[in-house]
């Protein structure tokens, strides 16, 4: 038997614990002018890596300026960026190893980039042509990849988390050295399904990291209305599970913080909250105007915490990049998007035969029925269904 | 008398009701000062304040309880859900919950003061997630009114009557119709009973009926229909939760045929429902089989959306084979 309660002290007065009893530190290792901290331990990283975060980062900020500016010309339907994000992102995903398993909230594309997804494999995705992994049928932005083990993602918020519980578990079960990394919003940490995720991972010990990307808002909500304790970080100890909070502008923090994460998880077989601390730069998505719930001088205070260009600093203090090669790979990144773009948005779209597949593993008779019946209807009425017209 | 759309039709209801009942709250993820992701809610917050209209933390599951707990208290709860796709993290809450307080306290404690508002539907190139119809799950569970209006001037009536009815309504609006539907609408207040169907349109060679944004399809059908000279009756069901058997079965003994809509899937749709209980009432009328144009049995599409929808043309071809049957 134990229970937590008897190695507490006693009191014989009244005294309430209140959110201030719970004090959590930021980790903080590299400045906004590019130089570290004094006496900061810096994260394992060399050259190679340095490159590969940052080739990184300058893809995302590419893919996410020309996807929202091709949404806004009407050639995709919907997109979402990650623009501010991309330490908390990269940082994370950059400390893993292949084999973990992601899963993801929305927001995080970085990561499965930085897995190897290509330009072309994003594009098939956003414009649902034939080539995409999903064969269309979810929105853009719901990536996935089973060969980067990149899970899936779904629209309804929270339901990864207890999910990646799952999927620790079963690592551990496999025998396996790896562990699942699950990320998520302050905004989706108040559902169920999160308080779940977490109790369930810490009880049954199960190798995950929960990554909560605390980026201010919840589409309009501001964290004031989200939260009133000390943000998300204070849940973990509550629930039993190692617990960080980064800052999440600052790639030296996050990779620092979830490569020991991981290692943790790894040899205790248990799960790791970490709370990276950031802000939201972009609107919540293409269909969102911020204008009408946070101020022009907010955004701007924010833009001064740029993660990519603090990053950027250290590596060219570094003499590990120059400001030309900087320009250069913007250039690159600009041209690849445009030509992949062109690509992609010519391809038709997936068979009509897709509509039925997936459901179950093989269509039942009664689908297999109504999708004879509507090709039928499609044939006798093509020029009604300019999408399927004639791929009948 | 003003021309306005669906979602300022349901602003001003919702203006109205939080006006009459001092006891009535309105809250759901993004309402508050944002006034929703569809704006819904705008301005109502700067008018009734923040302790009536307010932004909930991120959970369906709460803000359903907490409109459970509002109302067995005495209190009105108006609860946006901000899409339907949403709404099954609430399931629990709603179905077990709000749906049984009156029954199983022997009426000692009800929630009849709860409405959960959700925008549902497609044809808007959402994929599933921000596109299902999920209707039926609820019309299965005894104790909840589900009610669904076609245009501004219902979705003000029905909402009002929705909110001041003494047992829970979820209220299903249809976002495809936000912006699109324009109508007159009286400043004053209304309401429209709820469990009454509405004859839309007469006619005397089958009977078309659907709710919400399909109510529109089948119009467009039944004017296709018209250039062949079949005639046909438009009813709109309005409310799911009780249904007017009695509307919908006088029809069909008129008609003697009846054809039903709806964008959820075909199998365990509401359709079923309504086909069942009609063939029943009406046998001995029955020109030919009940006919159902619905969404197919797969999750809704992204990209073959327009082929997955039970639109227009496809409603005319079976109202055709109805009639030549
Ligand atoms: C269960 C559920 N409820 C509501 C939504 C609608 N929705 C999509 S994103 C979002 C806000 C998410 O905020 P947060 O988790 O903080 O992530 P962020 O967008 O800030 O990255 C909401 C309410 C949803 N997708 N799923």
């Amino acid at each position: 038997m134990s229970n937590a309660t008897s190695q507490n002290e006693t009191v014989h007065r009244v005294s309430f614990l209140d959110k201030d009893s719970i004090r959590i530190p930021i980790l903080k290792i590299l400045q906004a002018d590019g130089t570290v901290y004094e006496n900061a331990v810096l994260p394992v990283i060399d050259e190679a890596l340095a490159h590969r975060i940052y080739d990184t980062c300058v893809f995302t900020r590419v893919l996410d300026e020309r996807m929202l500016g091709a949404q806004r010309q009407g050639r995709i339907s919907f997109y979402m960026t990650c623009t501010g994000e991309e330490a908390s992102i990269i940082g994370s995903a950059a400390s893993l190893d292949n084999q973990d398993v992601i899963l993801a909230q929305y927001r995080e594309h970085a990561a499965l980039r930085y897995r190897g997804f290509t330009t072309e494999q994003f594009m098939n995705q956003l414009f649902s042509n034939e080539k995409d992994l999903g064969k269309g049928r979810q929105m853009p932005i719901h990536y996935g990849s089973a060969e980067l083990h990149y899970q899936t993602i779904s629209s309804p918020l929270a339901t990864q988390i207890p999910q990646a519980t799952g999927v620790g578990y079963s690592l551990k079960m496999q025998g396996k050295r790896n562990i699942a990394i699950c990320y998520f919003g302050e905004g989706a940490a108040s559902e169920g399904d999160f308080h779940a995720g977490l109790n369930m991972a810490a009880v049954l010990k199960s190798p995950t990291i929960f990554f909560c990307r605390n980026n201010g808002y919840a589409i309009s909500t501001p964290t004031s209305e989200q939260f009133v304790g000390n943000g998300i970080a204070s849940r973990g100890p509550g629930y039993g599970m190692y617990t960080i909070r980064v800052d999440g502008n600052d790639m030296l923090a996050v990779l620092a913080a979830t490569q020991q994460a991981r290692a943790y998880a790894v040899e205790n077989h248990a799960p790791v909250l970490i709370e990276a601390m950031t802000y939201r730069l972009g609107a919540h998505s293409s269909s969102d105007d911020p204008s009408g719930y946070r101020s022009k001088d907010e955004e701007a205070k924010w833009q001064q915490h740029d993660p990519v260009k603090r990053f950027k600093l250290w590596m060219i203090n570094k003499g590990w990049l120059t400001e030309k090669q900087d320009a250069e790979l913007f250039e690159k990144y600009r041209s690849e998007v445009l030509a992949e773009v062109k690509i992609a948005e010519k391809l038709p779209m997936s068979h009509i035969d897709t509509l039925i597949e997936d459901v179950y593993d093989t269509p039942t008779p009664r689908l297999q029925q109504q999708l004879d019946t509507l090709k039928k209807h499609l044939k006798k009425y093509p020029k009604s269904y300019p999408k399927s017209e004639g791929r009948v | 008398m003003a021309k306005i759309n669906m979602l300022q039709a349901i602003n001003d209801a919702l203006s109205m009701a939080l006006g009459t009942d001092e006891k009535a709250i309105l809250f759901g993820e993004d309402v508050g000062h944002f006034g929703g992701v569809f704006r819904a809610t705008s301005g109502l917050q700067e008018k009734f304040g923040r302790d009536r209209c307010f932004n909930t933390p991120l959970t369906e599951q709460g803000i359903a309880g907490f409109a459970n707990g509002l109302a067995s208290n005495g209190m009105t709860a108006i609860a946006e859900i901000q899409f339907a796709d949403y709404i099954f993290p609430a399931i629990d809450q709603i179905v077990n919950e709000t749906a049984k307080f009156r029954y199983r306290s022997g009426n000692e404690f009800n929630v009849g003061g709860v409405t959960f508002r959700t925008p549902y539907g497609g044809g808007i190139a959402g994929g599933h997630y921000h596109s299902q119809s999920p209707e039926a799950y609820f019309t299965q569970t005894a104790g909840l009114k589900v009610v669904v209006p076609r245009n501004a001037y219902q979705a003000k009536g029905l909402l009002l009557a929705s909110i001041r009815d003494n047992n829970p309504v979820i209220f299903f609006e249809p976002k495809r119709l936000y912006r699109a539907n324009i109508a007159e609408v009286p400043e004053g207040d209304y309401e429209i009973e709820l469990g009454k169907a509405e004859v839309v349109r007469e006619g005397k060679d089958i009977t078309l009926l659907a709710w919400g944004a399909q109510v529109e399809i089948i119009e467009n059908a039944a004017d296709m229909a018209t250039k062949e000279g079949i005639s046909c009756e438009i009813i709109d069901l309005r409310t799911l939760a009780p249904w007017d058997a009695v509307t919908v079965a006088e029809s069909v003994k008129k008609t003697g045929r009846l054809l039903i809509n709806h964008e959820a899937p075909l199998t365990g749709g509401f359709a079923g429902e309504i086909a069942a209980t009609i063939q029943e009432e009406c046998f001995l009328y029955l020109e030919s089989p009940i006919s159902r144009v619905c969404g197919l049995d797969t999750p809704y599409p992204l990209i073959h959306e327009k082929e997955y929808m039970p639109d227009a043309l496809k409603t005319f071809d079976a109202i055709k084979a109805s009639v030549k049957f």
